[in-house]
């Protein structure tokens, strides 16, 4: 078929912009007849829209309903698949709802100030969250500040500097390090960490920096800087292993094109494959951050366990978690156990917000790469 | 000016496979050059021995001499980095980088380089190449849009106006249609001759009536039983699709095998 005169039949382009871009790539084959050795015939001068028409004629039935299995066994599978994606939901709701109202005594008693006022006082029944939070907030922020550059380094080096055969087993030693107990990472800081930081870091920090309000006090060892440290060491693996994962993700045919252009493969990374990556590498600090923001053992054993918060990073203090898991066996009376499940509540939603954030990123960037 | 290309026994191997073998020709400057051959016969290893995009690949290597204008890109002490900031290529699928908008993609690679001195000259720059590609007049308007907004078509031309703005001697694309639509491809080919004029212009297709439309010169490259590519037969366009002298390049173009 050949256009009957130029001006009815449109461009490429123009055929693009009137469709959904879904069914754009697919040019109608009646136009693509019409290109061959004779070019004049081939693609309708531009300006041609308007004979295009600005309304598209609805078909004269509608679309047939989807198919329905009529297996049997598919159809009792894909009720059980839903029913059992639905059970999971319910657990986190039922866990939620459990713990409001388990909680419900301190969320009538303080409400909403709970979470900003400092005393904590079982003696006298007074609790207030504010230190526990704020210190959680502060460990977990610190240890982002020294695993996020470490981690992506430690990602880049795999995926696009080492050959492959320490990708894969150096990649493997990452993953293991995160499969260790968090137990056996606060022992290990208990015995090698907290004398390491004693001896050899508090001093010197102290020594000139002592005046600023974040390195005063006295060089103990045990306390918030070394509950970021060891922190920090379990979270890498995490930051490290996604960030590979996503970067893997990239196509070889964006880094060919910047290759091609002449950059070197350090500007390809940071101008290519960085940003490409960019949502996916937030996202997995975000979930490093989850990891922190919950982490139990090892933070308890070596923060020092005071219920204050301070600016410094030599002194005691706690976290969500390493209250809860202090206080519990001994809190007696109803607000006491009421204000660390309180705490636990807390915890469990700000660590789903941000465990959705981070894979809603790390998605972003591996759909593209799967599909 | 495009420069002359010329290949001489070049070979490459990925890891221990070799792929291409012995392979000679030369490209001449100002006209098109088709390389034709079924699919895995070393198309796009021989292309990419010419700007030693290969070695990019793990393990890859290659043997030979390939002369581009005086120089061999091969010979010691030349900088690959530098072979490849002077050839623009194009791949077989569009691929604009997608955090970068219209503009930035053409300018990523004199940014890389330097080569301009301020913001004018690097908006004349960009603005000549996209000319240059045919696509000036669609994207004038939105050059701070991203990329991956423009139709497969257009972005295919977004990347041959980010080769050109290298100012490349010579232009290299993997069948840069394969992954458009006929009316994109049409754009596309028709392209091939206004590059002629500046550059030399080397093209994968593995589409014959591509070659036999664009091509000035082609080459028939094909597989033995060893897998292993050569070159076949190597003449004017015309000659190859009407008096092949090897009887595999006749029976591959008049649809035999492949
Ligand atoms: N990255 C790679 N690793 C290993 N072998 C490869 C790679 N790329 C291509 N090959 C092999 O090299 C041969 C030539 O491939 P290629 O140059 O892509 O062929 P063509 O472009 O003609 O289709 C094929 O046998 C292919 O399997
Ligand atoms: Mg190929």
């Amino acid at each position: 078929m050949e256009p009957d005169a130029a001006g009815t039949v449109p461009s490429a382009e123009e055929v693009r912009d009137t469709t959904d871009p879904h069914t754009a790539t697919e040019v109608p084959r009646t136009h693509a007849v019409t290109i061959g050795r004779d070019r004049s015939l081939a693609v309708s001068p531009a300006g041609s829209i308007a004979a295009w028409p600005a309304e598209i004629r609805q078909p004269l039935r509608e679309p047939h309903p989807p198919a329905r299995s009529f297996n049997v066994g598919d159809r009792l599978f894909s009720w059980l698949t839903a029913a059992f994606a639905g059970l999971i939901l319910a657990v986190i709701a039922v866990m939620i709802a459990t713990l409001a109202w388990q909680s419900r005594v301190t969320i009538q008693l303080y409400g909403l100030s709970f979470l900003y006022t400092s005393t904590w006082d079982p003696v006298h029944n007074v609790f207030g969250a504010a230190p526990a939070i704020l210190g959680t907030v502060y460990t977990s922020l610190l240890a982002l500040l020294l695993a996020a550059p470490i981690g992506v380094m430690v990602a880049i080096f795999l995926v696009e500097m080492a050959p492959r055969r320490v990708r894969t087993s150096l990649g493997f030693v990452v993953e293991l390090l995160a499969a260790v107990p968090s137990i056996v990472y606060g022992l290990w800081a208990l015995i090698v960490l907290v004398p390491l930081v004693r001896d050899h870091i508090q001093p010197p920090l102290i020594d000139h920096f002592g005046n600023t309000p974040f390195f005063s006090g006295y060089p103990i060892g045990l306390g918030v800087f070394t509950a970021s440290l060891i922190l920090s060491i379990m979270i890498l693996p995490t930051i490290a292993s996604i960030s590979r994962d996503v970067m893997l993700a990239v196509p070889n045919s964006q880094r060919d094109a910047m290759l091609a252009l002449g950059a070197t493969r350090w500007e390809t990374t940071w101008k290519v494959v960085v940003p490409y990556a960019r949502s996916g590498i937030i996202g997995a600090i975000v979930l490093a951050l989850g990891r922190a923001v919950g982490e139990t053992m090892a933070v308890q054993m070596v923060i020092g366990n005071t219920q204050s918060f301070n600016l410094s990073l030599f002194n005691f203090g706690t976290t969500m978690p390493a209250t809860i898991v202090n206080q519990f066996t001994e809190a007696t009376g109803e607000t006491y156990l009421s204000a660390l499940i309180e705490l636990a509540l807390i915890l469990m939603i700000v660590t789903i917000i941000l465990n959705a954030i981070a894979r809603l990123l790390v998605w972003r960037v591996t759909r593209v790469a799967g599909s | 000016m495009g420069a002359t290309v010329r290949a001489e026994d070049i070979s490459a191997w990925y890891g221990k496979k070799l792929a291409i073998r012995d392979m000679n020709l030369e490209m001449k400057p100002n006209k098109v050059t088709a390389l034709i051959g079924p699919s895995g016969c070393g198309k796009s290893t021989f292309l990419r021995c010419i700007n030693r995009m290969h070695e990019v690949i793990p393990a890859a290597r290659v043997g030979g001499d390939m002369w581009v204008g005086d120089q061999n890109v091969y010979s010691r002490g030349v900088d690959p980095v530098k072979v490849r900031a002077q050839t623009g290529m194009v791949f077989q699928r569009p691929n604009p980088f997608p955090t970068m908008s219209i503009y930035d993609n053409v300018a990523a690679g004199p940014r890389l380089s330097g080569k301009t001195r301020n913001k004018k000259e690097l908006d004349a720059l960009v603005e000549r190449s996209l000319r240059r590609a045919a696509l000036w007049h669609e994207v004038k308007d939105r050059l701070k849009e991203p990329a991956t907004g423009l139709s497969g078509g257009q972005q295919q031309r977004i990347c041959i106006a980010r080769a050109l703005a290298m100012e490349p001697g010579v232009v290299l694309l993997d069948e840069p249609t394969s992954a458009l639509d006929p009316i994109a491809s049409y754009k596309i080919e028709e392209l091939m001759n206004d590059l002629k004029e500046e550059y030399t212009v080397i093209i994968v297709t593995h589409n014959m009536q591509q070659a036999a439309r664009i091509a000035d010169f082609t080459a028939f490259m094909l597989a033995g039983e060893d897998f292993v590519g050569e070159l076949i037969e190597y003449a004017d366009t015309k000659t190859i699709f009407s008096t092949p002298k090897d009887k595999r390049t006749e029976d591959y173009i008049t649809g035999r095998f492949g």
